[in-house]
């Protein structure tokens, strides 16, 4: 993977390892697989699987090598069942590995020190920390004893988070009559008050309004250049990644497809451009699809699907031919080459599919 | 240390709020405990009103079964709804394994904090709670059959003992199904183990009827009881109230009560270490 040179500002006073060398999270050859009961089809089956089991490995995720750098905000890309959650729910200590090592900060996380549980959080969906029948003024007030945050430096924290994220005003009233995005915002403060320095979301807009997910998107934005913090998110919104995140990581099948800049990816998997033609009034638009593969017509406009190489001789053809009014020569959508990436995975190894881990080993 | 007790206290203090949000669900469950006595009272009162009574007694209900006259049983029953009001954890193993099932468990492996802990904490809030509202239905049916305790209140050691032994009714309580819901690590589903438990309480704690009336033919049940620790749920605290068990046998019992706290406790300790190993984060 590409190492970048450490411009991030390290905080004053804080301990032992020298992070100009040392990666804030480092990942090597890390598995994890889970034994699924595979139950067959029918009554017989049934009966069968009350004696005799037979288990399937589920791969989640498998040799995944990755370093990240303190202050870096990355993305992790991938269907669903690829591996992303299992990965931050590794790097959360929640589960333990089946092989491979990782350290955060320094910290082994399926450890599950409290040093080490102080210093981070983890933001899973609306899987709450929140008390659902109280105000999560009370959620937040348990959270700063638990983290044994100083009171002075908990309430600036809390006056600041709720007002990044205007929420002050919703600070008493029960969670349960929340709206979803109002949750989930309550849900980043209870992350955020004991400042820890590296956080791992999943899915934070999952379910959110257009506006919703937009405020959160400026949030996390912002939160992270003012603060410096280490951020692994995983989203299926292409909008979250491009709005957040200068590094990418395509994960499918549980292994690393891409690691790198989120412009990268076209470089790499994206072999076409699209080339949008406006043709002038009263022109034939016969036999124009024997000059290349059509993506869409429709008439005035016609698209072409053209290898990057041919632009040239597509468009000078095209131009001889007809009277052009415009041109636009784009890249396809990054959805689309995303998406045909995850396919490509998924082909190379179809026998783990998209399978999600559902069971105890 | 002191960090700890305010995050301790903070924690309990939410619980009291958060338990007395429903009102009507606790009032609910607060008349419900005493369904079953009345149905009880009621039950005993046709049988020892259809014994076979010594002729010249001209109270119908004074028989006996197995050391119990009519009233010595109402006392008892009574008694035993008291430490049912401690020992019984309605919700928490099932609780459990529904938070292991739908991943709420994360935060306690996420946070620095100890699940075990913070979930006796709420128990207690919700127990003081419940003493707090409970306290009048219970003075009004111990003062309507205040009659029926023939030996007063006991000696001041005893009743010492008495409450020692319903506190450690609360945590054998406690612990012990805190046991049952961490089995939810290797099995999702605890609903039959509950069931099993349900019913093994119902025959062996004591709290449908004294456990002395076990039969010891063809089994003796009482090695059974003896063996097992479902008499401190119901039958230990409110024999000792009643002085149907005194002296080395009292304290011998105590002794064994506090034995079994201290066996779910260490288990229930190596449930949890062992079972979040097992874990595989359900629940996205």
């Amino acid at each position: 993977m590409k190492r970048r040179a450490l411009a991030c500002p390290v905080r004053a006073g804080e301990p032992t390892y020298n992070r100009a060398i040392m990666p804030i999270i480092e990942i090597r050859d890390l598995c994890k697989t889970y034994q699924v009961y595979q139950k067959k089809e029918g009554l017989w089956q049934s009966v069968r699987g009350l004696f005799q089991r037979e288990y399937r490995d589920i791969v989640a995720v498998k040799d995944v090598d990755l370093e990240v750098d303190e202050g870096e905000f990355v993305a992790f890309l991938g269907p669903n069942g690829a591996g992303k959650t299992t990965t931050l729910k590794l790097l959360s200590g929640v589960i333990n590995p089946t092989s491979g090592s990782a350290t955060v900060m320094g910290f082994v996380p399926w450890k599950r020190e409290n040093e080490y549980r102080r210093q981070f959080a983890l933001v899973m969906g609306q899987k709450n920390q929140l008390w659902w029948d109280l105000p999560a003024q009370e959620s937040f007030r348990l959270h700063q004893h638990i983290y044994g945050i100083p009171a002075d430096q908990f309430q600036a924290t809390q006056d600041e988070l709720t007002e990044l994220l205007d929420v002050r005003r919703l600070l008493n009233q029960p969670v349960r009559e929340l709206s979803l995005g109002e949750r989930m915002k309550m849900e980043l403060i209870a992350a955020l008050l004991h400042s820890p320095r590296v956080l791992f979301l999943d899915e934070p807009t999952i379910g959110l309004d257009v506006v919703a997910q937009h405020n959160i998107q400026q949030f996390l934005k912002h939160y992270q250049q003012e603060r410096k913090i280490t951020i692994l998110l995983t989203s299926h919104y292409m909008q979250d990644i491009e709005a957040l995140c200068e590094r990418v990581v395509i994960i499918a099948n549980g292994t690393i497809h891409y690691n790198g800049s989120l412009s990268g990816i076209l470089d790499r998997f994206s072999t076409h451009k699209l080339v949008r033609l406006h043709l002038a009034e009263g022109q034939s638009f016969d036999g124009l699809d024997r000059i290349a593969p059509v993506e869409k017509l429709q008439e005035p406009n016609i698209s072409y699907r053209v290898e990057r190489g041919e632009v040239p001789s597509v468009l000078s053809r095209v131009l001889a031919e007809r009277q052009v009014i415009d041109v636009v020569v784009e890249d396809p959508p990054l959805e689309e080459i995303i998406a045909e990436v995850f396919a490509q995975a998924a082909q190379d190894n179809p026998a783990n599919g998209s399978e999600r881990p559902a069971g105890v080993k | 240390m002191w960090d700890r007790l305010t995050t301790w206290w903070t924690f309990f203090r939410i619980s009291l709020e958060e338990r007395m949000v429903y009102r009507g669900d606790f009032m609910l469950g607060i008349l419900m405990r005493f369904l079953p006595f009345a149905t009880q009272v009621f039950l005993f009162w046709a049988i020892y009103d259809t014994m076979q009574q010594p002729t010249d007694h001209p109270d119908r209900l004074a028989g006996t079964i197995g050391g119990f006259t009519f009233y010595d049983l109402i006392a008892y029953l009574l008694l035993v709804t008291v430490t049912r009001a401690f020992s019984s954890m309605p919700g928490l193993t099932t609780g459990i394994a529904r938070s292991v099932r739908d991943g709420e468990i994360k935060k306690f492996l996420i946070q620095p904090v100890d699940m075990i802990g913070f979930l006796l904490l709420q128990r207690v809030a919700h127990k003081l709670v419940y003493y707090v509202i409970a306290f009048l239905p219970f003075a009004f049916w111990f003062f309507l059959f205040r009659d029926c305790f023939t030996n007063g209140i006991p000696q001041p050691h005893v009743f010492a003992l008495y409450l020692l032994s319903l506190i450690l009714s609360f945590l054998l309580g406690f612990f012990l199904e805190t046991c049952m819901g961490l089995i939810s690590f290797w099995y999702l589903e605890v609903g039959s183990l509950t069931f099993i438990y349900m019913l093994l309480n119902f025959f062996l704690s004591g709290h449908m009827f004294p456990l002395t009336w076990l039969p010891s033919e063809p089994f003796n049940f009482q090695i059974l009881v003896n063996a097992l620790p479902f008499q401190y749920l119901a039958y230990f605290p409110a024999a000792v109230f009643l002085g149907k068990i005194s002296g080395p046998d009292l304290y011998w019992g105590i002794l064994v009560q506090i034995g079994w706290v201290v066996f779910f406790v260490v288990l229930s300790r190596f449930l949890w270490s062992r079972g979040i190993k097992r874990y595989s984060g359900f629940g996205g």
